[in-house]
């Protein structure tokens, strides 16, 4: 049990910490709804005159509908990818014990360790040779190849965690390996590839190195690339930035709430003998 | 159906060590057959090998006349039972025992018949609908044991079902164990260190040491005529004499002490180890010929009370168990005598290695 100074002292970082990560949401929310010259006279508290100029800007004017589309299409796709290899690479990793296991578990692992962007030059070319460029399909399986690390690190030890004659009373029973994986692997990996999701979703939802490096046209950008345009050199309509991330960041939240239950499920497991 | 398992030669090696070197043995149909012995001599190496979880590297598997050596384990057609149960923890009790039947794609309405029965048979049909972890450790065991069982398998393999659960509930599900398999009537192979729960559960047993089986029999076989040394320690308790005997007056001698024995293959005078059970010792007030002893230390157990004995003539301890009487125990210090029930001891060569009482 804490005592009362130790859970004084708990909520007070707590609160601390729940103030830096929600002020920008906050900023970021009330300055939407702000024209443009209260936005700097006024940058913290709720708006005087409220306006949805913002926003109706965002969703008539502009092919945001478009960035949108294109930002889930690629974050779900490559989440799904993601943990779809990942999850099957660590059941394979985690139950085949020789030394090549380990040698291709170094080698993903070692992954975690090179910026991925060092090679941009080359996964140019490369997307040009298989002439992706200009299309969103450039982006997914570097996204795929920049979670796999951290995915296969991640769920390979949650795998090795299952007691081993799980996996053998399941074969005895008449499971094949696929069966296995589907009917065993993973609904007890959930938590796992939740947290693996989570962590790989922001990364993806929010880059904007590579969609800048491999796409032009119009009809392939995501939300990180066309809110940009929107940032000039001289002049920024600030309303209707504020206003498109607002509205960016709302899929991420659902996404986030649908998985961080799973993932708090997984954080706590263990802590408690069933 | 009816299975005999029958090994010939098998051998294990784990990279350059060999941890099975050469066992066979014949399992018999519906027979509860357990490989007894201490930790790492491999007993859950051979089950595994059985199962088709382990290499096999040399020697032959047979299920009847049906070779296994390469059979996949998922055609085996065997139940397998584990120590820590592996019952799956995302499945309600229902769907673990309905996961074998699934697999090979029956009618749905079978399947809900075949898992009720061994449900009920297990006596878990009224938790069908809970999680595994709102189970008691001997509720989960049972859980496993139906799963096992629904598929119909030929062979029932088991490897320390009850090493997990509480003193208690391991003796009362060691009798739902036997209980099931005679009910049930299957081929079982059973693995345990536990000797007593071997001999209780056991129509026969192999009693394995360094990956060698040292004595196949059943567990009266192995009490009162163990093969050799180890078997007759490992198996129940005992106490080594050092012995001389007469073949031509078919006399064993311990000191001044001798008693008859008649049913020893030995042809001519030789010096031997003389096995003696505790409980084959017998008190005597005073006797002409005895051995003679005085009392080291005596611990009271209740029903019996086991004392150590320093004999007289070579300062061998041995133990000693009588019947708790009433009145004043011998106290520590006093002279005894005592004498030998001889139809029981057993007589092993110096070596440990050979049982010189004739089996009848
Ligand atoms: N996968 C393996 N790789 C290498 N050696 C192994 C492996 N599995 C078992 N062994 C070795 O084989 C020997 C027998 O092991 P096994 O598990 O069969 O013992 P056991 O009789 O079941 O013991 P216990 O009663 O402790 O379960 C041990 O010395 C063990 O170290
Ligand atoms: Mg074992």
């Amino acid at each position: 049990m804490m005592s009362r100074s130790q859970k004084i002292f708990t909520y007070f970082a707590l609160s601390i910490w729940a103030f830096i990560a929600i002020f920008p949401i906050w900023t970021l929310i009330v300055n939407s709804f702000k024209p443009q010259k209260e936005i700097f006279s006024n940058p913290f508290g709720l708006p005087q005159t409220f306006t949805l100029e913002g926003y109706k800007a965002v969703l008539l004017k502009g092919n945001f509908g478009t960035y949108f589309l294109n930002t889930i299409y690629v974050t779900v796709i490559s989440l799904a990818l993601i943990v779809f290899f990942g999850s099957l690479a660590a059941y394979a990793l985690a139950k085949w014990n020789s030394k090549a296991s380990i040698f291709l578990y170094v080698f993903f692992i070692a992954g975690l360790m090179i910026p991925i962007r060092l090679g941009t030059i080359d996964l140019i070319r490369l997307m040009q040779f298989f002439s992706l460029q200009d299309t969103i399909w450039s982006l997914i399986p570097v996204y795929v190849a920049m979670g796999m690390p951290i995915s296969i690190f991640i769920l390979t030890a949650f795998v090795k965690n299952l007691p081993k004659e799980m996996f053998d009373a399941a074969k005895v029973d008449g499971a094949s390996e696929w069966h296995i994986y589907l009917k065993i692997v993973v609904p007890l990996l959930r938590p796992a590839i939740a947290t693996v999701a989570i962590f790989n979703m922001m990364k993806i939802w929010n880059d904007f190195w590579f969609p800048l490096v491999f796409i032009r046209a119009e009809e392939s950008r995501t939300v990180a690339l066309g809110v940009s345009l929107l940032f000039g050199q001289y002049r920024t309509d600030w309303t209707r930035a504020l206003s498109t991330l607002s509205l960016a960041a709302i899929p991420i939240l659902i996404l986030y709430i649908l998985l961080s239950r799973e993932f708090i499920k997984g954080l706590t497991a263990g802590a408690v003998k069933g | 159906m009816s299975v005999n398992i029958k090994i010939n030669n098998a051998v294990k090696k784990f990279g350059e060590n060999t941890v099975i070197s050469d066992i066979s043995v014949d399992i018999k149909d519906k027979e509860l057959f357990t490989l007894l012995g201490p930790s790492g001599c491999g007993k859950t190496t051979l089950l595994r090998m059985i199962a088709g979880f382990n290499t096999i590297e040399g020697g032959e598997f047979y299920f009847n006349e049906k070779k296994i050596n390469d059979m996949e384990v998922s055609h085996r057609n065997i139940g397998m039972v584990f120590q820590n149960y592996a019952i799956f923890p995302h499945y309600s009790v229902r769907q673990n025992v309905e996961f074998g039947l699934r697999n090979r794609k029956l009618d749905k309405a079978v399947v809900t018949e075949e898992a009720d029965k061994f449900l009920k048979l297990m006596q878990i049909y009224e938790y069908r609908d809970r999680k595994p972890e709102q189970l008691s450790g001997g509720q989960q065991q049972r859980v496993a044991l139906a799963r096992a069982l629904v598929i119909k398998p030929d062979v029932l393999l088991m490897d320390e079902p009850l090493s997990n659960l509480d003193a208690k509930l391991r003796l009362e599900m060691r009798q739902v164990i036997r209980d099931v398999q005679k009910e049930v009537g299957i081929t079982t192979v059973y693995v345990t260190h536990d000797q007593e729960e071997a001999m209780a559960i056991s129509d026969r047993i192999a009693v394995m040491d360094f990956g060698v089986i040292q004595h196949i029999g059943t567990p009266q076989e192995i009490y009162h005529r163990p093969s050799n040394t180890f078997v007759a320690t490992f198996i129940g308790r005992t106490n080594f004499v050092d012995a001389h005997y007469l073949a031509n007056k078919k006399l064993v001698e311990v000191g001044e002490y001798n008693f008859k024995v008649d049913n020893i293959s030995l042809e001519k005078n030789n010096d031997v180890i003389l096995s003696v059970r505790p409980e084959d010792f017998l008190f005597h007030e005073e006797a002409k010929t005895s051995l003679k002893g005085v009392i080291k230390d005596s611990f009271f157990l209740g029903l019996n009370t086991h004392q150590l004995v320093e004999l007289q003539h070579n300062k061998q301890l041995v133990e000693v168990i009588r019947e708790s009487s009433l009145e004043n125990e011998l106290p520590i210090g006093e002279k005894i005598s005592l004498s030998i029930k001889g139809h029981k001891v057993n007589l092993f060569s110096k070596d440990s290695k050979e049982n010189l009482v004739k089996r009848s």
